[in-house]
């Protein structure tokens, strides 16, 4: 790394793009052409540009974040499938102070965990959420998720997910706007520059949120999954722009 | 002597955890424990700790995990569905090495099953209480006094070997009342841990609190550590008590609320000439396999009373290992056998 900077200097070169100071200078280990490396970087740099790595924790979910702790220099814990609002609550109750914030995939919040996702919510948890929505189960290799499109083939859905056998996509967004514990609320894609800086304005605001006390927040992010999607990561952004943000509008839905 | 409070065995839990320093409580309503709850509600807000109604038994051990992942002396209490559905959590809490308090008043199942008493979640929390490598210690107390006693050392003891501490109750014993004398409050400050995390890190390195060990060698170590803390909790937690004959013909084993009942029981024996000696295990995991095995050396046989179809009765099997027979009776389903009927049966062996 020095050496590289010396090199830079040598050449007259300005180092304009660096790790966060928050993340660990490790190679992550999710697939080429992923998005949720950028949800990775964003939510450390926000981390480091609000001041608070020294109080921040990270709780993991289980899905292809479940690793997020290793790339993060932050202190946290590894939760079970489903279950991270649960230890981020018990967290923030024993430590008001920190800044306690979950990253979950959508098969971890929207599936087998929505009964923590909407309770922390309706209590009004002082925690935030960085929710990753690529539609798919990712980490056990592609199955269908309640956020899957109707028609996207998938393991489990191979004949395309029919709305007379399984329903219909879940909008996270739409269950929680209406709760009066949500403080703020966004969904965000990440599958262009203007929308990754678009996502962050957001992430930010909801980790102000918490740092302000003002309750529960949550970004969902749009996502790729090119590996189950079975798509080269261009058409996977194609294919976010072209029917999933369709689907799953954007825009910031509560702001207080 | 001093002042004794009469209360029943889910109030000296929720006192008893109290005075062990427990701030931090995290449940579920559920019969016959609901006042546990109930009494943190109103307790904890007073001592400055937090109580939380969790929406879900699921919800309710992970919010442990997360206080416990602080270093919070932290408890959660139910009752038998209930901690079925704890099972991932406290696994979790095994392999990533958390302390916590869990209580289960246990009740007849399986299934919904009904509100009475019963001892039918013995393996439930010995042999269970998750998937993978790992044991729950367990207490099982036999009288209100001693609810409160266990329940107050059971965070402390939870801390020692970074592991989850279970109590079983009962339908009797959470609503039963009796006197009890209440001790001097333990530290209810969060310990000083070189592995919790939260608080202001002024640049200590990152704690991270997990279960996954992706390297089946770490992994390994891992359960290798679990049973070293065990070994160690066999030598220095295993409890038991024992009361009756000096020169037996039979011993008889019981635990919790059947002990209560065999005491009577033996009595009854007594006057009626029958020789008998009643050891209660107090821990049942570690179990006191070795006060067991002395006697089933000098005895004719061993009867063991539970309130089950037979789980505990498996573990004096285990420690006699032949050496003289092991008789068994059991109700189940909330039957509950009277000194009588215990009597009774002395009396034909
Ligand atoms: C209780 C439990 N059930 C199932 C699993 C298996 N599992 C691991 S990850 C996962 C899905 C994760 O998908 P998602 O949350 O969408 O995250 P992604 O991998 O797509 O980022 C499942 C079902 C598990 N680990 N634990
Ligand atoms: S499986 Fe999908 S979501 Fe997981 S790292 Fe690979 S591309 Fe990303």
């Amino acid at each position: 790394m020095i050496d590289t900077l010396e090199t830079m200097d040598d050449a007259g070169l300005e180092l304009v793009y660096t790790v966060p100071a928050c993340m660990e200078p490790v190679p992550m280990r999710l697939c080429p052409g992923c998005t949720h490396p950028i949800a990775h970087r964003l939510c450390a740099e926000i981390v480091d540009e609000l001041g608070i790595a020294d109080r921040a924790v990270l709780i993991s979910s289980v899905g292809c974040s479940v690793f997020a702790n290793e790339f993060f220099r932050l202190d946290g814990a590894q939760a079970a499938h489903g279950r991270a609002p649960a230890v981020a609550t018990g967290v923030k109750r024993v430590h008001p102070e920190n800044i306690v914030f979950t990253y979950q995939g959508d098969g971890d919040l929207a599936s087998i965990g929505l009964a923590e996702t909407i309770h922390a919510a309706a209590r009004g948890e002082d925690i935030t959420i960085a929710f990753i929505n690529n539609g798919i189960y990712g980490m056990t290799r592609g199955q269908m998720a309640p956020t899957t499109l109707l028609g996207h083939k998938t393991t489990t859905s191979p004949y395309g997910r029919s709305a007379e056998d399984t329903g219909y996509p879940l909008d996270v967004c739409a269950l929680l706007q209406t709760l009066p514990g949500v403080a703020f609320l966004a969904r965000e894609s990440l599958h262009a520059p203007k929308y990754v800086r678009r996502a962050k304005r957001s992430l930010k605001k909801a980790f102000q949120c918490q740092i302000e006390g003002k309750g529960f927040s949550l970004v969902e992010m749009l996502s790729t999954c090119p590996s189950c999607w079975h798509m080269e990561p261009l058409e996977a952004f194609e294919r976010i722009e072209k029917e999933v943000i369709p689907q799953y509008p954007l825009g910031v839905f509560v702001e207080k | 002597m001093s002042e004794r409070t009469l209360m029943d065995g889910n109030r000296a839990t929720a006192e008893g955890a109290i005075a062990g320093g427990c701030r931090y409580f995290f449940g579920y309503p559920i019969t016959p424990q609901s006042h546990i709850p109930e009494r943190m509600s109103l307790r904890l807000p007073e001592v400055g700790g937090v109580y939380l109604q969790a929406e879900s038994e699921v919800a309710a051990i992970n919010m442990c995990y997360g206080a416990a992942a602080c270093g919070a002396k932290v408890m959660t209490t139910s009752s038998s569905p209930g901690i079925s559905l704890m099972q991932e959590g406290i696994s979790y809490m095994y392999g990533a090495e958390l302390p916590c308090v869990i209580v289960n008043m246990v009740r007849g199942g399986p299934g919904l099953g009904n509100i009475a008493a019963a001892q039918s979640d013995y393996w439930l929390s010995t042999r269970g209480g998750g998937h993978g490598d790992g044991q729950m210690i367990t207490f099982a107390p036999w009288s209100i006094q001693e609810v409160y006693d266990l329940t107050y050392e059971s965070f402390d003891i939870a801390l020692k070997y970074r592991a989850p501490v279970s109590l079983l109750g009962d339908a009797i014993l959470a609503q039963m009342m009796e006197p009890v004398q209440e001790r001097k409050p333990l530290d209810a400050a969060l310990s000083q841990t070189d592995w919790g995390i939260g608080g202001e890190r002024h640049g200590r390195e990152k704690n991270v609190i997990t279960s996954i060990y992706i390297q089946p060698r770490a992994l390994e170590e891992l359960n290798h550590r679990l049973y070293a803390r065990y070994a160690q909790a066999a030598r220095e937690e295993t409890r038991w008590a024992e009361l009756g004959a000096e020169d037996p013909e039979i011993l008889v084993c019981a635990y919790g609320i059947a002990a209560r009942i065999c005491q009577t029981g033996l009595e009854l024996a007594a006057a009626a000439g029958v020789k008998a000696r009643l050891l209660r295990p107090i821990s049942l995991f570690p179990f006191p396999t070795a006060p067991i095995r002395e006697w089933s050396e000098k005895v004719r046989k061993i009867l063991v009373v539970e309130l089950s179809m037979g789980q505990f009765v498996e573990d004096v099997r285990l420690a006699v290992e032949g050496r003289c027979p092991v008789e068994f009776s059991g109700h189940t389903g909330g039957v509950v056998h009277t000194p009588e009927e215990v009597a009774g049966v002395l009396g034909n062996l």
